[in-house]
């Protein structure tokens, strides 16, 4: 399994292409997999302010529904609406076009604590 | 349910085993003041047979709906209920099986949950409808949990003319979801005030009939709403006359099924009918089955978008406090299938004119008079020119029941009497009531 080298991963999945203080956050190749079809997705409001670890949004599958947590603290600016009528974007294409929303961060040094490639590579394979 | 009783030496097992001496030591947290009010039975040794008729005599002491002329109402009535319902809802098939968990292997069950489903939508003129809840009361509440689920705004409106019990429900579930309540008043016909609407709301509930009997109008109320949703409660009886809720846009519709087939028992087990729209049904409480077709194309049917229920959501499903109520469900359906819509709208003209038939008799009755002017269904109020109570309990002498006036009276409408008048009800029963009234 490949993941793009510029994005961070959280052990929950998720990722974050992070630019100046704007984050798009999507969930992972792995998680789209292991959620199956996905059918569904429940996106917050523009303007949500989230911490890092609250809940985000929730994608649903046709076996499981998954909460995804915002890998970073900030306010959701956009939201892909696309995914209201197409939520399989996300399995087609989980790193680009299925993305979920963008955060604008407020502390763009958050993403220290994420995981690189490499390391949610390897966190895949211990678990 | 298999009863077998346990012997001495079984207590003795499970008291050592929990480490206690005595069946008495389970109640030490008894305060001793409490147990020296308890008394021993002191149970006379009879034999069945003796006990039986001795239980016999006692019930026949009881004042019941069968035994008398009722014109009980306020959300539960003495309808008429077809032999075959009970026929289909005691077959061991329905009868013994709960709400499933391996809904697949029962496609009987499911296919009358889907048919259910489907009359509550062709009845109120909604899109989807949940498999049941409790009662009309929780479905009020659940609507109104639900609205702000999709509003956000944490304040509801609620017709002061709702149903009293209803209106403590929906106030225990609003108090621990931090919803405001805010009262409308009525106006002096009977019908919700809306002309001093409050803002910023995430939905209006309004009952029509409401608590009083009174038929409101439900066109353009919605247009009035904003955002905000538009609950409406209703008997389902009366939708076999009315206009369902539907075609003024209502977007959460709400019933009590009891009249639907099923008895008024003690005030329960009931039936929460709860109806929405398409675009709301990620947020619908309760249970919902859906009509698919399996591998070899043959229609089957399956539980749907369980993803809003607590066995998939946990702490953050649509609702934590539901269950699907199928026996009665199933009742309704059984029931308003072999009426039919002909039926029930024969049924509902049958409630109607009888009810005005009751009420045109008794406002010729000096002093009393319709407590509101604008129509009814199948329930009016009459103001009354003595004591309510004394009327009350003087008919209750001759085995007729009414609904206690306190109720009434708390909503501020003080001597006054409610009526509910069903098809069950023969002229005679009604030209006595009135023979009666006139001489207390």
């Amino acid at each position: 399994m490949t993941h793009p080298t510029q994005f961070r991963y959280t052990k929950e999945h998720e990722w974050v292409d992070l630019e100046g203080n704007h984050a798009k956050v999507g969930i992972t190749e792995h998680a789209q997999d292991k959620l199956g079809d996905i059918v569904f997705v429940e996106l917050p409001a523009v303007g949500t302010a989230v911490k890092k670890g609250e809940n985000l949004a929730t994608v649903e599958s046709v076996k499981a529904v998954g909460d995804i947590y915002a890998p970073m603290s900030g306010a959701v600016v956009e939201v892909n609406t696309q995914l209201e009528s197409s939520p399989e974007t996300i399995n087609q294409d989980p790193y680009g076009a299925g993305w979920l929303v963008i955060l604008e961060v407020s502390d763009p040094s958050e993403a220290d604590s994420l995981l690189d490639a490499s390391g949610y590579e390897q966190y895949l394979n211990e678990g | 349910m298999r009863y077998i009783a346990n012997t001495g030496a079984d207590r003795r097992a499970m008291l050592a085993a929990i480490g206690l001496s005595s069946l008495e030591e389970l109640f030490d947290d008894i305060p001793q003041e409490v147990k020296d009010r308890f008394q021993p039975l002191e149970l006379p040794v009879q034999s069945e047979m003796e006990v039986a008729r001795i239980l016999k005599e006692l019930a026949s002491l009881n004042s019941c709906q069968q035994s008398s002329i009722s014109f009980l109402g306020g959300g539960v009535y003495d309808h008429y209920i077809p032999s075959v319902v009970s026929h289909i809802t005691s077959r061991s098939e329905f009868y013994t099986a709960y709400t499933p968990y391996q809904p697949e292997l029962s496609q009987g069950t499911l296919t009358t949950m889907f048919e259910f489903q489907t009359l509550i939508c062709e009845l109120t003129g909604m899109e989807v409808a949940n498999a049941s809840i409790y009662d009309g009361a929780s479905a009020l509440a659940e609507g109104v949990l639900m609205a702000k689920r999709i509003v956000g705004k944490g304040r509801v409106a609620a017709a002061q003319s709702l149903f009293p019990h209803y209106r403590r429900v929906l106030d225990t579930y609003c108090w621990a979801a931090g919803i405001k309540v805010i009262e409308i008043p009525y106006t002096k016909a009977g019908t919700c005030d809306l002309t001093a609407l409050p803002q910023d709301l995430s939905s209006l509930v309004i009952q029509t009939p409401n608590a009083f009997g009174v038929i409101e109008e439900l066109k353009g109320v919605k247009e009035r709403l904003a955002d905000a949703l538009l609950i409406v409660v209703t008997n389902p009886i009366s939708l076999g006359i009315l206009a369902p809720p539907g075609q003024f846009g209502a977007d959460i519709v709400i019933g009590e099924g009891q009249p639907l087939g099923i008895t008024a028992s003690f005030g329960g087990p009931f039936l929460g009918l709860f109806a929405t729209r398409e675009r709301y049904l990620r947020q619908m409480p309760g249970r919902l089955t859906a009509q698919t077709v399996d591998a070899e194309g043959k229609i089957g049917y399956t539980m749907a978008i369980q993803t809003r229920e607590q066995h998939i959501r946990r702490e953050r499903a649509t609702s934590n406090i539901c269950t699907n109520s199928q026996l009665c469900a199933l009742a309704a359906t059984v029931y308003l299938a072999s009426l039919g819509a002909d039926g029930l709208h024969e049924l509902a003209t049958l409630n109607l004119e009888k009810a005005h038939y009751l009420a045109q008799r008794i406002t010729a009755l000096p002093g009393y008079r319709l407590a509101f002017e604008a129509p009814f269904f199948n329930e009016f109020a009459v103001r009354v020119p003595i004591d309510p109570q004394a009327i009350r309990a003087r008919l209750k002498e001759e085995r007729i029941l009414l609904d206690d006036p306190r109720f009434l009276s708390a909503l501020g409408a003080p001597n006054t009497l409610r009526f509910a008048v069903t098809e069950k009800r023969t002229k005679d029963e009604l030209d006595r009531l009135v023979e009666l009234l006139e001489v207390i």
